[in-house]
């Protein structure tokens, strides 16, 4: 009995053996061999790599993170970056992998985050450390803008470095279409929907859209709701001081339903390039989409105010829906100062310059000098500084930054089903029952 | 008299089943041999004009090391897992104990489950453990949700073993041990192949674990997949090439021991 | 459990001394897979109904207890609605399609003709591929602008939809939803059945080849066409296979993520959402961990309710 027992005690402890052999054979690996991995806790990151989380993986947005990468590596040679992005659009499979991480208490070493409530969540689960001592280090207050700020700032002390803006009200059009049955850009929705009416008659797709992700359906909604309420009333429905049954987003929704009425049949297999790519393809006159897309255009060869043109979506001219990508510091990181390094980089005029030069955004430094950017760029930078006086900025909801993840979870759910069933009423009462979750 | 004419129907019918059948890896293949340029549409359904390996090159170069990941982790789980397996299908039908029966139906009952009911503490659970993100997390997760399965296999594969064996091994002497290492393990080498190919299939195809407990570095091969399929810059050649370079280690286990492959389906469904 | 185990151990004792011993460390040896199965197993899904009761609905744990108001709240949503839907008839479609396929296949195979081998492993191999490879495969055949499209549209002039058509048949109002077959889900069930279709042919040929061929002979000399002998006396045999095909593809298609997660998503208007991907998306997307854990918990009792009568039974059978 008792030589049995060892026999099975044997065994467990082989068991054992087996694990903890496999677990550490993986660590050394990963971790330039130093063999320190009797810590058990935590990740097995050795204190050398810095692990970049985002969801840039595609085409001008990949160009622009490696062009970063690359100009920090080659100036912090002794750090090793590793580049984590995770596909998907809108970053909505991203942002569950870092959920779960960020449960699991292994975060990567910084990640993308959009400012304003996609960032205040962290903080109120007390995961992110604050950066003021960085702001003042690198005189950053000064040089970003205030409201931009203010979306990575809570209760005094500020969590996230803003590497660029990015707009969110844009009309993208094909110029050659235009051009041929002789549109004007449409300011309003009145000469969106007539221009609408004269590509149908032409059979030419009036609006791509592209929403296999919830995402590209809920950015043009976004937009609507601006056109139709302006910034003002707009901004007010993250507040809770404007109803979502108000008379102004059901307006809203009928005009969405209406342009419904005018997009390609397939838009629920397409993500949002494909359908940018109709445009490309000349297949589609017009797309509404963040400026993001201008960098797939230009990486597809096309050139500002040549092949492609560009205005505010209808209605929401003058006013700048900001979408603002930031990174921070997660607690209990290993390397807690190379992360500071990489941000100090990302803050920088340089680290600024090379990623929004391919990124299609502008520099959230308001110093850069932007002379060597494209066309598109230095208009947008021009209206982002005019609306930034006008006080007529506005936060994206699809984005992430107007309100709670849980409320766009929702907004997401309802948008889907409108967009098939297009019943307002439905829509209305399903806005008006998730809006209890806003913030 | 008709029995010529049935057999031609019946083939008929075969090979037009068959046709569907192969028409998902005609595609595969083929989209996988071609230059992008010529991964259009209209041409979606021809052989390519010559045979070109660039979108193996770039799906390789994408993911060898979520393929190395994959092996790190089915390696190690196949063999714990049907080490354990044949232990309890050992215990559960050779020394069976009162309520015995009913521990092996508890058991089972954990191969039936929906796993998003035990996700969210799964997460905490390996987080606790400090496995969060590794390997051997994933190893631990799969050795222990296969329990049932390979319990089930080995317990039905044992049945077959006539207890009079163990009896009169009993009576020359010998014990719980001896036994199984003298008579239970020499008898069950088939036992051991045939589970394991069919648990080595079932922890490579694995997706759901693999997506909630693993992020960049330490992700197996199914959900690097799903990330270069859903990243909509990549092309379908390229996509083609990934998904034929992650079924290749399972289709390689079919070609080389499909009939092991059929013993373990059909010894894994409950009634053995 | 210990104390009844210490009993069975000294009733053992007095009985059949040696034997006792040996029973003593088998029950050791199962031990370890015992806890980790009900650590695992059990007190996982225990945990999982605390939460699902609780009010953790951000991301910060909040395990107030809120009693059912999780589970009230998801059955209101159109989208667990929906869910409900597409799991109905995905699952009754999708066994039927295995089942009456397979089946089919098997007898052909059975013939005895030249080559079945061949079309056997044509038939099998699919079995062997990940639902993540199959998703991303017919994902691509399917798609409404290439694929199965091109080649139908040259032949017949028609093009589908596909996993892209969000039309309902019928259409009855029940819920906030319509109730009827949605036609996206055609496109899922045909890669689904695709693939698991194997399983099914490869238990009933076991299954006819365990047949001995003395029955049909002697069916044979009462005069039975073959037609006749196939419905009357093969097809009697192999029930209880039909019967174990349909529990194991019942609990595949209750819990089926994988190939919807890769090839659909959930879908315009949730046509293709299934409980087990919206339980992913709202617990790690929207940080509702209480109401994704009361989907979680919904889907359990769901294949609880199909496994558990088959388990208890196939346990009865044996003893």
């Amino acid at each position: 009995m008792k030589k049995e027992l060892g026999i099975f005690l044997g065994l467990l402890l082989a068991l054992t053996m087996v694990l903890a052999a496999c677990s550490s054979g993986n660590s050394g690996e990963s971790e330039n061999g130093s063999g320190s991995s009797d810590n058990a806790e935590g990740s097995d990151n050795g204190d050398t790599t810095l692990e970049i989380f985002s969801w840039w993986t595609a085409g001008g947005e990949a160009n622009a993170l490696q062009a970063l990468l690359d100009g920090f590596e080659s100036a912090n040679s002794d750090i090793k970056v590793e580049n984590a992005a995770v596909a998907g659009g809108g970053g909505s499979n991203a942002k569950a992998v870092l959920a779960t991480r960020m449960q699991g208490e292994d975060p990567p070493s910084t990640f993308q985050v959009h400012g304003g409530a996609e960032l205040f969540q962290w903080l109120e689960a007390d995961s992110m450390e604050p950066l003021d001592d960085l702001y003042e280090e690198n005189g950053w207050t000064d040089i970003f803008p205030q409201k931009v700020i203010d979306m990575n700032t809570t209760d005094g002390s500020v969590y996230g470095v803003p590497i660029d803006i990015h707009r969110g009200n844009v009309l993208f059009y094909n110029k050659q279409i235009f051009d041929e049955y002789g549109i004007e850009p449409p300011k309003t929705f009145e000469d969106f929907f007539a221009a609408a009416d004269t590509l149908q008659e032409n059979g030419v797709t009036p609006l791509a859209l592209g929403d296999k992700d919830p995402f590209g359906s809920s950015s043009l909604f976004e937009t609507v709701l601006l056109g139709v309420l302006g910034p003002e009333d707009y901004s007010k429905l993250w507040t809770g001081e404007l109803a979502f049954d108000s008379d102004g987003v059901r307006e809203a929704a009928e005009t969405f339903k209406k342009m419904l009425g005018y997009i390609n049949d397939n838009h629920s297999s397409l993500a949002w390039q494909d359908a940018d790519q109709l445009l490309v393809d000349g297949e589609a006159a017009m797309n509404v989409m963040g400026d993001w897309a201008e960098a797939y255009f230009v990486s597809k060869g096309w050139e500002p105010n040549k092949e492609f043109g560009w205005t505010a979506t209808p209605g929401s001219q003058g006013s700048f829906m900001i979408v603002n990508d930031s990174f921070g510091l997660p607690k209990g990181v290993e390397n807690p100062d190379d992360v500071k390094t990489f941000l100090t980089y990302l803050g920088s005029k340089e680290g600024q310059k090379a990623f929004n030069k391919l990124k299609g955004a502008i520099p959230a430094r308001t110093d850069v000098d932007m002379s060597e950017f494209n066309e598109y760029s230095q208009s947008a930078m021009d209206d982002f500084k005019a609306s930034d006086s006008d006080g007529t900025l506005t936060l994206s909801l699809a984005n992430g930054s107007a309100a709670s993840p849980g409320f766009l979870n929702k907004f997401n759910d309802a948008v889907n089903i409108f967009v098939t069933q297009q019943d307002v009423d439905q829509f209305i009462n399903a806005l008006t029952k998730a809006s209890s979750q806003i913030k | 008299m008709t029995k010529s004419l049935s057999k031609g129907i019946f083939y008929a019918l075969l090979v037009l089943f068959s046709l569907f059948f192969l028409i998902p890896f005609y595609v595969m293949v083929v989209t996988s041999l071609k230059p992008f340029d010529e991964v259009s549409i209209a041409t979606m359904w021809q052989l390519p004009s010559a045979i070109n390996l660039s979108s193996y090159a770039q799906a390789f170069a994408k993911l060898v090391p979520n393929f190395l990941n994959s092996l790190y982790i089915v390696i190690p789980a196949t063999l714990i897992s049907a080490l354990l397996g044949s232990l309890n299908g050992y215990v559960l039908s050779k020394w069976k104990f009162k309520g015995s029966e009913w521990v092996f139906t508890a058991l089972l009952f954990g191969m039936f489950i929906p796993y998003q009911s035990v996700l969210i503490p799964l997460i905490k659970t390996i987080q606790v453990l400090g496995l969060y993100n590794t390997i051997p997390g994933l190893v631990l997760t799969n050795v222990v949700y296969g329990i049932p399965l390979t319990t089930l296999m080995f317990r039905n594969f044992y049945a077959s073993i006539p207890d009079s064996m163990i009896e009169s091994a009993q009576i020359d002497g010998a014990g719980f041990i001896r036994i199984f290492r003298f008579i239970i393990i020499p008898l069950s080498i088939t036992g051991f192949v045939v589970v394991s190919i069919w648990q080595f299939t079932n922890i490579w195809n694995e997706f759901l674990f693999a997506i909630t407990i693993t992020g960049s570095e330490q992700q197996p091969i199914m959900v690097a997949l799903q990330n270069l399929a859903g990243s909509q810059i990549v092309e379908w050649n390229v996509q083609m090439a990934g998904a034929i370079l992650a079924a290749l280690p399972t289709m390689i286990v079919y070609i080389f021991a499909g009939r092991y492959f059929i013993q373990g389906l059909l010894a894994g469904s409950v009634k053995g | 459990m210990e104390a009844t185990n210490t009993q069975k151990r000294d009733t053992l004792r007095q009985k059949k001394k040696p034997v006792s011993k040996d029973k003593v460390l088998a029950f050791l040896f199962l031990l370890p897979s015992l806890i980790l199965i009900a650590v695992f197993v059990y007190g996982f899904i225990g945990w999982t109904g605390y939460v699902s009761v609780s009010n953790w609905n951000q991301l910060i744990p909040d395990m107030s207890f809120v009693g059912l108001d999780n589970f009230s709240s998801i059955f209101q949503t159109f989208r667990f609605q929906s869910d409900l839907r597409n799991m109905l008839f995905f699952t009754v479609f999708f066994i039927a399609g295995v089942v009456i396929l397979g089946q089919f296949l098997a007898v052909l195979i059975d013939q005895k003709l030249k080559g079945e081998s061949i079309f056997r492993n044509i038939f099998l191999f699919p079995m062997a591929l990940s639902f993540v490879v199959t998703g991303v495969v017919w994902r691509w055949v399917l798609n409404p602008d290439t694929g199965m499209n091109i080649i139908l549209d040259g032949l017949f002039g028609w093009t589908p939809g596909w996993y892209t058509d969000t039309t309902i048949v019928p259409t009855l109002q029940i819920g906030q939803i319509d109730f009827g077959i949605p036609l996206a889900l055609i496109a899922v069930m045909i890669a689904a059945i695709w693939q698991m279709t194997g399983f099914s042919l490869a238990m009933y040929l076991a299954g006819l080849r365990g047949i001995p061929e003395e029955l049909r002979e002697a069916a044979r000399m009462d005069g039975a066409t073959e037609r006749q002998i196939y419905f009357k006396v093969i097809l009697p045999q192999l029930q209880p296979i039909t019967f174990g095909v349909i529990v194991m593809m019942l609990h595949i298609s209750l819990k089926i993520f994988d190939l919807i997660y890769t090839m659909t998503g959930p879908g315009a208007n949730f046509v293709t959402d299934m409980p087990a991907v919206n339980m992913f998306e709202t617990t790690f997307r929207g940080n509702y961990y209480a109401e994704g854990a009361a989907i979680a918990i919904v889907l359990l009792v769901l294949v609880a309710i199909f496994i558990v009568p088959y388990l208890i039974k196939s346990r009865k059978g044996e003893a």
